[in-house]
């Protein structure tokens, strides 16, 4: 999966780079675990179906939507219509992602199941095929350890860091801007950029969560026109 | 909170996963497609730094969140390591919270 092995992850800088940012933001995602743990245990999950839910589902926004309507006493119909609305989007990235994720079907089933906001958008940030195929991989599967590891934290001691104590409610959007910025150089992903975000924060007050980001994928249309081609040869 | 619940909701996303990467899977794209799907990242993960910047569930809202992902855009923009992106992100965000 990994081009070449640990040893030469190693030896390559901005591999190095990557994993220390998915270590990093593994950590923040952490956090935002223990706090889905807490949460969830509190609405009537037992341990074990917080743990499983983390593990089957791994999809932060969809979670913790699910356990809190139903923690505030909503029923099991609204809770799984919110909380599927919000994983529709990974849909969205397994579109973009598929080219990358070649290989047996149980390596794709399991790049299936780490196709979520933070791979996808580590895997966008690289320029070449292998860099962008071994972020996805460490993002993926290190958020999905630590997510399951917050998880279990939260859910047993039942008491949660707040993540606004260390600010780690903008590691998030300051990760995924990071990882957003060297699309930016490029004309028609920088439209495409401004277009989603423009869509997005236009919808969020008027439509139900999950759908604004979803709509923002209108983006997309800026890669409709054909793009102008090389000069004519006489 | 049902187990039934659990697995169906496992089983939904899992499916959501599945299906991006299904329908594209190993086929050759119409040149069109594949220049718009080449762009789905750029639009979602700038949506989803908009909706993580400056909203709270369906309300738009501006506080610390806003001074810090702008010093994070500062650090992209000087080409900082991510990492380092990150913690000036939170690191600030705290520091607006902490003096607020």
């Amino acid at each position: 999966m990994i081009p070449g092995g640990v040893s030469q992850l190693w030896r390559d800088e901005r591999l190095r780079a990557v994993f220390a940012a998915c270590v990093t933001l593994g950590f923040a995602v952490g956090v935002f675990a223990v706090s889905f743990g807490v949460t969830s245990v509190s609405a009537g999950a037992s341990v074990g179906q917080t743990c499983v839910m983390s593990l089957l589902v791994f999809t932060g926004a969809s979670q913790f939507s699910a356990v809190s309507v139903l923690g505030a006493g909503g029923s099991a119909a609204s809770a799984f219509g919110g909380a599927a609305l919000l994983a529709a989007r990974n849909s969205v990235y397994g579109l973009a992602m598929a080219p990358h994720l070649k290989g047996r079907l149980g390596t794709r089933l399991v790049a299936a199941q780490l196709t979520i906001d933070e791979s996808t958008a580590m895997a966008a940030a690289q320029d070449d095929e292998a860099h962008r195929v071994a972020a996805f991989w460490i993002t993926g599967l290190s958020v999905y350890l630590f997510w399951n590891i917050g998880t279990l934290v939260g859910a047993l001691l039942g008491s949660a860091i707040d993540p606004k104590v260390y600010g780690l409610d903008a590691a998030l959007p300051a990760a995924f801007l990071a990882m957003l910025w060297p699309l930016l150089r490029e004309r028609r992903p920088a439209l495409s950029a401004l277009i989603g975000a423009v869509v997005c924060v236009t919808l969020i007050p008027f439509t139900p969560v999950g759908v604004p980001i979803l709509c923002a994928a209108l983006g997309i249309l800026v890669g409709v026109p054909t793009p102008a081609g090389p000069a004519v040869r006489p | 909170m049902s187990w039934g619940f659990v697995f169906a909701l496992g089983v939904t996303a899992f499916a959501f996963k599945v299906l991006g990467l299904v329908l594209v899977g190993d086929r050759e794209m119409p040149p069109v497609l594949d220049r718009c799907l080449v762009l789905i990242p750029a639009a979602l993960i700038a949506a989803i730094v908009v909706k993580d910047t400056f909203s709270i569930g369906q309300h738009l809202q501006l506080d610390a969140r806003a001074v810090g992902v702008g010093a994070a855009a500062i650090a992209a923009w000087r080409k900082l390591p991510l990492v380092a992106v990150i913690v000036i992100g939170a690191a600030t965000t705290a520091a607006v919270r902490a003096v607020a």
